[in-house]
């Protein structure tokens, strides 16, 4: 479990890093916190002939208010979002989800964006933020362009980025007003993968019936998966437990195609699916209510 | 007056070491001309080896040698048969077929290490690993172990007709008559799947050769260092003395590094002596998944036949073994299966027929429970089953077929691992039993707590199972005790140590005999030049064999100490008292000697040392039971089911354990939390994954689940004391008991909780997924909304 040989940068700066990946293009693969990359090496599934380190970068490691929304630089540790009172203010899905990432440990090396970035299937981020309708900044020597979740995210470990292109920031824009959100994953431990989880969002209108949902997935394909039959089926009605319960049946069993692996099998993905989607459409709910 | 360490909970001696990262691991020892080595394992389960061209490796700058089996010439020699089945089981057939360093011809198992790289660095190393072409003409794979012994499946070794590794009946009066007179037969298939000790160091050695001195230095994670070092001797062809063996701290043992010998312990010493270089293998954790041995998979049909109040007339008790690709360690994990089904109970018919299958999956060896666990698993289930057909409560059933104190020794009839007949030589189970069923509140979950709970839709159960475990069988351990000029007292014994906090209880037996503090008693082991003859650390034997030898050497250099002190204050032996560190006579503090000016008066530098007398205050003492001694305990637990994702959490654990003298319970209760652990670990969350072709799925801790320090519960735990008479101090082993009855006891406590229209469940390991299925099978989730 040693990486072949690799050619190692570490940059001080942003300009200097896309230089590099610029430069090596193809062969570069950049370095945030190496809680996926450095494994994945390790077990030579991943034979980068160079590592750019973004570490020196500290230039992409903040957080700050953007248009009533939180803008997060690429390099911030996930334990700075985790802990970040903009974060739990502004973005109150995101201070919910960080803590089921890991374990304290690897929060505390690992990347915001390095975790989005990687695209991990099972992951927790990706799916809120679609759900979310976030952002995300992609830079290169000779440019910047914007691409939402949906353009990011492309499939398995993979998104849209181009060979030279680092991602450096991901903006958050604010839940529409009357809007409830939730979160929940199941775990065989706690800090694993989840074996399926999901995020939602929920926003009435002034009469209190659904104007519209979000249900994205995580762990159920290649990457988020959104259960729009589910939400569909939602929009206009009173979020009744049976209507919620039908949109669970139909998120389960028309919107996801899961797959079975040695921890869960089809059937039981779908079971948890349904029982997840239930319970945070009525969390989402109830909080909306509030709003 | 001396102070009684014996019994204390003091904590342990090694700690500081250990905590502050002092302790020496083989991945310590490290030569500033030292090579490395990587290994091309094979990634076919079962295939024929066509060819191997290793020219590019060769060609690798760095890599200093690669050797194939071709290589080594006649140093190519399978492994020995490290326990021959017993002789006086009749009929009993076995195959011998042991490892080899190097795959020759074939491939038996993935990971099967081909090829040996040795470079200037690993990395370089596995580098050149990734250079290396072996082309594999593939066979199927025989994974299933029920398929293994079908006619059609291919042998794995060719030379045999079929997967047959071996076949063993055992019996204790007549079963058939059993089930004549019962009134009551359940026939109950049951399974076992395999699961890794996965310790928390892997395994290393590093080997140094001095071409000078013309010695042998080995590093070596095993729990066997003596075992090993004749064994190198003799295959090099080296005298005893000229080879090293030291077995420094070890990251846990657990079973798998006793095994022996292990490729890379045959080859790392060969090939430091041909290359005249200190050379170093550590295994990394992917490796540990495949080199290292594994247990557990076993399938069992078993017929239980009793009276209408519960009573066991016989137990019937067939089952098969994986063996996986060769079996070294003969019958030692099945046999303790077949032993461990009898468990604490008076069972007066017992027939039991086992088969052992090759496999081509890892090799197994004993890994904490070896076995034990499988024939717990067994009887406890059916007894849990009997009791509902019977309306009796489980506790019941337990109570009613206990073997009674008054019938100890108890001759179960059967041959055990160690060979002799199995025979338990005390025990005292149903106080154990009471004891756990009034901490864990037993009557008042049935009949309070749980239908409360199950009112408000919570899934709640209890389970209860007890077991045996023989442990602390020879043949024996010695020691060497010293009391220095310092007034330190040096203890040298054989043993080896994974953390069993050898470094305490050893002192304590010592300090208590010698008068002196704990902390001044310095323990050597593992270390083959310091102490030369022994077996090993496994079996839950250590404090028990060794753990006596050093009290009787202490015993000895007691004497020393009081005839030598006798004359030299002109007193008495009977006034004499050893405390302090000094020996005085009783009430006359004026007259103490430290015991350091005792140790140089016992060996001056001047003057003759007396014919008959032996110099200095030194004694060396052997200890060898004739069996082993029988342990034995309860365990309890109240566990939670999430009915909509069978997701279990233990609400309260607890242990009623019985090993005789205990010398430190600390120590004790660490190594049942350990034990407990693990066991859960097999219930609920570890499972080696192979698939058909017999690629593992998991071989990370990614996917392979050890329950972490989050999902281990608290435990509270009693004990009881059976002082075993086969020993002086009256101990016995603890190191396997933690292990031994989780399963059954966690599996008794889901099927509780899932109540009457829940499954029965007969397999182990569960998981979520898995009780989901089996819910799923008898159309719970359907009922629940
Ligand atoms: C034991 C363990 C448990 C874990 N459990 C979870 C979990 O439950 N949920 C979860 O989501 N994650 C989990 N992780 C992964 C963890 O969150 C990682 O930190 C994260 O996935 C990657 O972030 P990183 O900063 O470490 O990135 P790295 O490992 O350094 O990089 C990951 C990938 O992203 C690329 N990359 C990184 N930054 C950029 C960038 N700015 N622009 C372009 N590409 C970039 C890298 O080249 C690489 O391909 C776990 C990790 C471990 C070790």
């Amino acid at each position: 479990m040693k990486p072949p040989p690799f050619e190692y940068f570490a940059p001080t700066t942003l300009d200097e890093a896309l230089d590099y990946m610029a430069d090596y293009g193809d062969e570069a693969k950049p370095l945030a916190g190496g809680q996926s990359l450095i494994p994945t090496m390790n077990f030579r599934l991943a034979q980068p002939e160079v590592l750019v380190d973004l570490n020196g970068l500290a230039e992409l490691a903040y957080i700050r208010p953007a248009a009533g929304g939180v803008s997060i630089g690429a390099m911030t540790r996930q334990r700075s979002v985790e802990r970040s009172p903009l974060v739990a203010e502004q973005t109150p899905l995101i201070h919910e989800t960080m803590p089921y990432i890991a374990h304290p440990q690897i929060r505390n090396r690992g990347t915001f964006g390095g975790n989005l970035a990687h695209t991990d299937p099972a992951s927790e981020l990706p799916a809120v933020a679609t759900a979310l309708n976030a952002r995300f900044r992609a830079q290169s020597r000779s440019g910047q362009r914007w691409l939402t979740a949906d353009e990011f995210f492309v499939d398995l470990f993979t998104t849209a980025l181009e060979p030279e292109e680092l991602l450096v920031e991901i903006v958050i824009p604010p839940l529409p007003a009357r809007t409830g959100y939730a979160f929940h994953e199941i775990s065989r431990r706690h800090g694993d993968y989840a074996l399926v989880g999901v995020a939602a969002t929920v926003t009435l209108d002034d009469s209190g019936l659904c104007e519209a949902a979000r249900l994205v997935y995580f762990s159920v394909g290649d990457k988020p998966v959104e259960a729009v039959q589910a939400t569909a089926a939602l929009a206009g009605q009173k979020l009744s437990a049976a209507a919620i319960d039908a949109a669970a049946e139909i998120a389960a069993t028309q919107d996801i195609d899961p797959p079975g692996d040695i921890h869960a099998s089809v059937a039981y993905r779908r079971h948890l699916a349904k029982v997840l989607a239930r319970q945070v459409l009525a969390a989402a709910t109830a909080r909306a209510k509030q709003d | 007056m001396s102070t009684r360490y014996f019994g204390q909970r003091i904590k342990r001696n090694e700690d500081v070491r250990m905590l502050t990262g002092q302790a020496l691991h083989v991945d310590d020892v490290n030569f500033a001309d030292m090579l490395h080595v990587a290994f091309y394992r094979s990634r076919d389960a079962h295939g024929y080896i066509k060819e191997i061209d290793v020219s590019a490796a060769q060609e690798r700058e760095g890599v200093v040698a690669v050797y194939t089996a071709e290589d080594l010439g006649d140093y190519w020699q399978p492994g020995p048969l490290l326990v021959p089945p017993p002789p006086t089981i009749k009929g009993l057939i076995f195959n011998q077929r042991t490892q080899v360093p190097l795959a020759k011809d074939k491939v038996r198992y993935v990971g099967e290490p081909i090829v040996m790289v040795v470079a200037e660095s690993r990395y370089i190393a596995e580098d050149a690993a990734g250079d290396i072409w072996v082309e594999i003409e593939p066979l199927p794979a025989v994974i299933d172990i029920e398929q293994a012994l079908s006619e059609d499946a291919p042998p794995i070794h060719d030379d045999l007709d079929s997967n047959l590794a071996a076949h063993v009946i055992q019996r204790k009066g007549d079963y058939e008559t059993a089930v004549q007179q019962a009134d009551l037969v359940i026939k109950r298939k049951l399974k076992y799947d395999r699961g890794t000790a996965a310790a928390m160091e892997n395994r290393g050695i590093v080997a140094q050769w001095d071409a000078k001195s013309h010695k042998l230095t080995v590093w070596d994670t095993t729990q066997a260092p003596i075992v090993i070092r004749n064994g190198l001797a003799a295959m090099l062809g080296l005298s005893e003395h000229q080879v090293r063996v030291i077995a420094p701290f070890i990251g846990g043992g657990f079973g798998p590094k006793i095994m022996m010998f292990y490729p890379e312990e045959v080859l790392l010493p060969w090939a430091s002596m041909k290359l005249n270089r200190p050379i170093k293998w550590i295994e990394d954790r992917q490796e540990n998944f495949f080199a290292t041995t594994q247990e557990r998979g076993q399938v069992h049909e078993a017929e239980l036949a009793l009276t209408r109040d519960g009573r066991v007339l016989g137990l019937k008790h067939n089952f098969i073994h994986d063996g996986g690709a060769y079996i070294p360690y003969g019958l030692t994990v099945p046999l303790n299966s077949q032993a461990n089904a009898l468990g604490p109970y008076a069972t007066p018919n017992y027939y039991s027929e086992f088969k052992v299958a090759f496999t081509n999956k890892p090799i197994v060896t004993p890994y904490r429970g070896a076995g034990r666990q499988h024939g717990v698993f067994v009887i406890e289930r059916m007894l849990d089953i009997a009791a509902k057909e019977l309306d009796l409560s489980p506790i019941e059933i337990r109570r009613r077929n206990f073997i009674q104190p008054e019938a100890f020794p108890y001759n179960h009839e059967i041959i055990f691992q160690d060979f002799a007949p199995l025979v338990f030589d005390s025990g005292n189970y149903e106080p154990a039993l009471d004891m756990a069923v009034e901490m864990i509140g037993y009557e008042q979950f049935i009949k309070e707590e749980q239908p409360r709970l199950q009112a408000e839709g919570k899934k709640v159960g209890i389970g209860v199972a007890a077991y045996v475990e023989g442990t602390g069988i020879g043949p024996y351990e010695g020691a060497r005790i010293t009391v220095e000029a310092s007034g330190k007292v040096s203890v040298a014994s054989g043993i080896g140590t994974q953390g069993q906090g050898h470094f305490t209880s050893f002192a304590q037996i010592v300090a208590d005999q010698l008068g002196v503090d704990v902390r001044n008693v310095y323990l050597v082991t593992g270390d083959t030049d310091q102490f030369h003859w022994g077996a090993g650390t496994f079996a839950s034997r250590g404090a028990v064999v060794a753990g006596n030898a050093i009290h009787s050497a202490a015993v000895e250099v007691r004497k020393k100490i009081l005839k030598l002190a006798s004359e030299k204050l002109e007193a008495a032996e009977e006034d004499l008292e050893l405390a302090d560190g000094q020996v005085r006579v009783k009430g006359v503090p004026e007259t103490a000697i430290n015991l350091g000016s005792l140790a140089v008066m016992a060996n001056p530098l001047r003057g003759a040392v007396r014919p008959g007398t032996e110099p200095g205050l030194e004694a060396t003492s052997y200890f060898g039971p004739e069996s082993g001694t029988t342990a034995s305990g309860v365990h309890a637990l109240i566990v939670e089911v999430d009915p909509e994702t069978m997701l279990v959490e233990v609400k309260k654990y607890v242990v009623v354990h019985d090993c005789g003298k205990v010398i430190n319970p600390l120590i004790l209760d660490g190594q049942i939390h350990g034990g407990v652990a693990q066991g859960l670990g097999n219930a609920f969350y570890e499972q080696l994954h192979f698939d058909e072709n017999g690629q593992l799925l998991n071989a990370s801790f990614m996917d392979y689940l050890l329950p972490t320090a989050l999902d281990v519960p608290r435990m509270e735990i009693g004990h009881f004391e059976t002082l075993s008479p086969l020993n002086p101090l009256g101990i016995k082993g603890a190191g396997e008991a933690g292990a031994i009855p989780a399963a059954p006891a966690f599996v008794q406590a889901v099927e509780n909780a899932l109540g009457e229209a829940g499954p029965e469940i007969l397999e182990i390991p569960l998981s979520p997924n898995r009780l989901f299925e089996l819910v799923l099978g008898v159309g719970l989730t359907q009922k629940t909304r």
